[in-house]
C-alpha cells in the first residue's frame, strides 16, 4: 500500500494548516450560493436559461461527480457552504477551531436516526420529485434556501455537522463514494496519539471524528481541522491507490448497503427517465401528482426498495453459504455493501458522463447572463451551441461501465475467501452493469 | 482576533454582494421604465404578459421580448412580413416601435404556438396629435352585398389541367368586361366560364379553351411577386389550421367535423379542401375576401381585417387560386 503524505511537503501543508484558503472558498461558495438561491427565485423562468438550474444541476452536480468524488473523494464536503452559517454561531467565529465560546444547546444527535438511512431517504425523495426541481428553478432555489436554514437550525440545537452527518443526502453520497477515492487524512504514528490524553483533534472535529480511529475515509469530511490543531503534527493527508477503504479488513455497517443500493436504484431510474427510450415514462416523473407520477413512484420505490435490495440480498445469501464461516446474513450484508462502491460510482460517472456531454453548452450562456434577463457578462458572442452525444462519449460510457464491473468483481473477489464465494455478487454486478449499458447505449 | 474581524467583514461583503447585484438590477431597471418587458407565453399559460400597451404618438417604445414557453412571433397588425420578430424560450429580442397616427393598433403572434394561438394579441393605444390612422376601404362583400356565407360548388370543372399560356393566344377575341378588374373580384372562375362560354363569338371554342381563358386572366390581375407573398403568409399564418397543402388538415383542424350545413356555426369545424377544384373555383375574390377579413364566425378561423393589410389578403387569395389550378388533374 503507498501513499503519498501531502503533509510532508512543507508548502502543501502550509497550505492546509493555513484557515485562509479554505475559508475564503467557503466564503465564495457561500455568497454563490446565495446567489444562485436568489438567481433562482428572480431569474428567468425558463430553465435551460436559468441560473440556478443549470449551475445546481448540470455544472455542480457534474463536477461533484467527475471531479471532486473521484479525485478528492469528500473534497466538496470541505469547501462546501452549507454548514458555514450555523458553524459561525456553533463556534463564536468564523475562522477558529470548534470551542465553547458560541451558542446552541450542543446535544447529541439522537442514536435511532444515527447511519446513513436518512439520507438515503433524502435521495429516495430527489429521485421521486427530481423532476420538479430539474425544471423548476424557483423549487430548486426553494429546496437551497430550505437546505441552509435547516443547517443553521440543526446546528443550533445538535452538535458539529449534525445536519452534514446524518441528514444531508449529498454527504451520504459524498461519503458512500469518497470510500473509493484516492484521499485520506489518517494518524502518522498512533502511538503519539495514544499517549496525548487531551484529543483536541477530537474536540476540534466538526464531524466528530476521532482520527485515531479513522479507518474509511466515509465520514471525513477533510476540514482539516484536526490537523491544525494537532501539537505534535501527527495528521497525514494521503493520496493512495483508488478504493483503499475497499478490503476484507474494513468494517462495514448495513446502513451502507441499503444507502449503495439506494444509489444503484437512482442511477437506473434517472437514466431510464433522461436516457431511455420510453417518453411515456419521462412525462410520468415530471407530472407530479398524476395518476401515472404515482405508478412512476411505485415502481421507482419498488425497484430501490424490493428488486434491487432483494437481489442483493440473494446474492449475499448465496455468497454466505458458499464461505466456510458461519457469518450471520446481516454481517454478510454489510460486509459486501463494499462491492456496491465501485460498481455505483462508475455507474454514475457513465450517467453523468452521458448528459454533461449534451448539457455543458448551457453552461456559459447562464453564466454570462446568470439571471436570464439578457446580461451579457462575459461578453460571449451569440449563444456558444448545445453540444451532442458523441460516439466518444459513448465509448467513454462503456468503458467507465466496464470499469465498474471489473473493479466492483475485483473487490468482490478481495473481500470473499474463494471465487466461488464471490460469484453470486459479481453476478450481480454484471446484472446491473448489463441493464446499465442497455439504458446508456441502448 | 483581528483576522476573525477580516474574515467576518470578507463574508458579510461577499454575501451582500450575492444579494445585493440581483436585487439592485432589478430595482435599477423597474427604476428605468423607458423599456417595456414583454413574456410571451402560450395563451393557456396566460399569453403575452402586457397585452395593452399605451404610448404616445412619435415617441418611441422599446419592446423587450422574450418567451417562457415555446417559440412564439411579434408582429404588428398590417406590418410587412419583413418587420416580424421570432421570440424564442429564454432570449431576448428587442424592437423599436414609433407610431405616426393615433389610434388603435394591434399586435399579434406569428408563430403557431398551440391550439390558443389565436388569442394571442394585445393592443396598442397610441394617444396625441395627428391623423387617425387611415382606414381600410370597405370590404367588397359590403360594398356589393354579398353573401359570403352562401353555399357554393362548382358544378364545372376543367377536365385537365387549364394553362395560361395557351389561354393567352385567345386575349385578342375577348369581351371587354372580360378583363376587367371588377369583372375578376365580383366573378368566380366557374362564373366566368359560364359566361364566356355562353359567348355567341366564342362557340366555336371547345370547354377546355374556354378554360385556359379563365385561368389566363385570373393569371393576369395579379403579380408573380403576390402570389409568392400569399404563400409564404398563408404558410405562416394559415397552415396550422388549413393544411400545408390547403387540403384542410392542419395540426390544429385535424379531428375537427368536416363543415356541412348541419352544423354551420355550431363550433369548430374542419376547414374546406383547397384542393378539390369544386370549392375554390366557384368563389368569387370578393367572397374569399369576405371570408378572409371577417373570419370563421365560430368555426375558429380568426377575422384578419384587422391584422393583414388588403393588399396582403389579395395576395393570400391569389395564392388560394393557385392551389385549385394546380390540383386539376
Ligand atoms: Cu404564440
Amino acid at each position: 500500500m503507498t501513499r503519498l503524505d501531502l503533509t510532508r511537503s512543507p508548502r502543501a501543508l502550509a497550505l492546509l494548516r493555513s484557515r485562509w484558503p479554505q475559508f475564503l472558498l467557503r466564503a465564495i461558495t457561500l455568497a454563490g450560493f446565495i446567489f444562485t438561491i436568489l438567481a433562482g427565485l428572480m431569474g428567468s423562468v425558463v430553465g435551460s436559461h436559468n441560473f440556478a438550474i443549470i449551475f445546481v444541476w448540470i455544472a455542480w452536480w457534474t463536477a461533484l461527480k467527475l471531479a471532486f468524488i473521484p479525485f478528492g473523494g469528500r473534497s466538496w464536503c470541505s469547501i462546501c457552504p452549507i454548514p458555514m452559517p450555523g458553524e459561525w454561531l456553533q463556534n463564536g467565529g468564523i475562522l477558529q477551531p470548534r470551542g465553547s465560546m458560541g451558542i446552541g444547546l450542543g446535544k447529541r444527535w439522537p442514536k435511532v436516526l444515527r447511519g446513513t438511512w436518512i439520507q438515503a431517504g433524502g435521495f429516495l425523495l430527489i429521485g421521486l420529485f427530481g423532476a420538479l426541481t430539474l425544471t423548476s428553478a424557483k423549487i430548486t432555489a426553494i429546496v437551497l434556501l430550505f437546505i441552509l436554514v435547516l443547517a443553521l437550525a440543526l446546528s443550533l440545537v445538535f452538535e458539529r455537522r449534525s445536519f452534514c452527518n446524518y441528514l444531508c443526502p449529498i454527504g451520504g453520497f459524498s461519503g458512500l463514494y469518497a470510500q473509493a477515492g484516492p484521499v485520506e487524512l489518517r494518524v502518522k504514528d498512533t502511538d503519539i496519539c495514544a499517549a496525548h490524553i487531551e484529543k483536541t483533534c477530537y474536540t476540534a472535529c466538526p464531524w466528530g471524528q476521532y482520527p485515531l480511529a479513522l479507518k474509511s475515509s466515509a465520514n471525513c469530511g477533510l476540514c482539516m481541522e484536526c490537523l491544525r490543531v494537532c501539537p505534535s503534527e501527527n495528521i497525514a493527508v494521503n493520496l493512495r491507490p483508488w478504493g483503499s477503504d475497499l478490503g476484507p479488513k474494513t468494517k462495514h455497517r448495513i446502513d451502507e448497503a441499503f444507502l449503495g443500493l439506494v444509489m444503484l436504484a437512482s442511477a437506473l431510474v434517472d437514466s431510464a427517465i433522461f436516457l431511455g427510450p420510453w417518453g411515456q415514462l419521462k412525462s410520468a416523473a415530471y407530472n407530479i401528482g398524476s395518476p401515472d407520477w404515482f405508478l412512476f413512484a411505485g415502481a421507482f420505490l419498488i425497484t430501490a426498495l424490493g428488486i434491487l435490495p432483494g437481489l442483493y440480498v440473494g446474492a449475499t445469501w448465496a455468497a454466505n453459504r458458499f464461505g466456510s464461516t458461519n457469518a450471520s446474513l446481516r454481517k454478510s450484508l454489510a460486509h459486501y455493501s463494499q462491492v456496491l462502491v465501485p460498481l455505483g460510482l462508475m455507474v454514475w460517472i457513465a450517467f453523468t458522463i452521458s448528459f454533461a456531454f449534451v448539457k455543458f453548452g448551457y453552461v456559459l450562456p447562464v453564466v454570462t447572463d446568470p439571471l436570464g434577463w439578457g446580461w451579457n457578462l462575459l461578453g460571449l458572442t451569440k449563444s456558444a451551441g448545445v453540444g451532442e452525444t458523441t460516439s466518444f462519449s459513448l465509448v467513454l460510457q462503456v468503458a467507465m461501465l466496464t470499469v465498474g464491473l471489473f473493479w466492483s468483481s475485483r473487490v468482490a473477489l478481495r473481500i470473499s475467501e474463494t471465487i466461488r464465494q464471490a460469484a453470486p455478487l459479481i453476478a450481480f454486478s454484471s446484472l446491473f452493469t448489463m441493464a446499465m449499458l442497455w439504458l446508456l447505449v441502448g | 482576533m483581528k483576522k476573525e474581524r477580516i474574515a467576518r467583514w470578507i463574508v458579510i461583503i461577499l454575501v451582500l454582494t450575492a444579494i445585493g447585484v440581483p436585487l439592485g438590477s432589478w430595482w435599477l431597471s423597474r427604476a428605468q421604465g423607458t423599456q417595456i418587458e414583454i413574456h410571451a407565453r402560450m395563451p393557456e399559460n396566460g399569453g403575452w404578459s402586457i397585452d395593452t400597451i399605451q404610448a404616445k404618438v412619435g415617441q418611441p417604445i422599446h419592446l423587450r421580448l422574450t418567451s417562457d414557453d415555446v417559440v412564439h412571433g411579434f408582429a404588428l397588425g398590417k406590418s410587412d412580413m419583413e418587420s416580424w420578430l421570432s421570440i424564442f424560450p429564454g432570449e431576448y429580442v428587442e424592437t423599436t416601435l414609433v407610431f405616426e397616427h393615433p389610434g388603435k393598433y394591434i399586435f399579434y403572434c406569428t408563430r403557431w404556438c398551440g391550439l390558443n394561438h389565436w388569442r394571442m394579441h394585445g393592443e396598442i393605444i397610441v394617444t396625441g396629435e395627428g391623423d387617425p390612422i387611415p382606414g381600410d376601404s370597405l370590404p367588397l362583400f359590403l360594398q356589393y352585398n354579398i353573401d359570403i356565407d352562401a353555399p357554393h360548388y362548382a358544378e364545372n370543372i376543367p377536365s385537365s389541367p387549364p394553362s395560361v399560356e395557351r389561354g393567352s393566344r385567345f386575349s385578342d377575341r375577348l369581351p371587354n368586361y372580360a378583363i376587367d378588374k371588377q369583372t375578376y373580384f365580383l366573378t368566380s372562375p366557374e362564373g366566368l366560364w359560364l359566361k364566356l362560354r355562353s359567348e355567341p363569338s366564342l362557340s366555336d371554342l371547345s370547354d377546355m379553351d374556354i378554360w385556359d381563358i379563365v385561368r389566363w386572366i385570373w393569371d393576369r390581375q395579379n403579380s408573380s411577386n403576390s402570389q409568392s407573398l400569399g404563400f409564404k403568409l398563408f404558410m405562416a399564418l394559415a397552415s396550422a389550421a388549413h393544411g400545408e397543402s390547403g387540403r384542410g388538415d392542419g395540426v390544429m383542424a385535424r379531428g375537427l367535423p368536416v363543415m356541412d350545413h348541419s352544423n354551420m356555426g355550431s363550433g369548430l369545424v374542419r376547414p374546406p379542401d383547397f384542393t378539390d377544384p369544386h370549392v375554390l373555383l366557384s368563389a368569387s375574390p370578393a367572397i374569399l375576401e369576405g371570408k378572409i377579413i371577417r373570419g370563421g364566425m365560430g368555426t375558429g378561423m380568426p377575422s384578419w381585417g384587422s391584422i393583414l393589410s388588403r393588399d396582403q389578403i389579395h395576395s393570400i387569395i391569389d395564392y388560394l387560386y393557385t392551389i385549385a389550378w394546380e390540383s386539376i388533374k
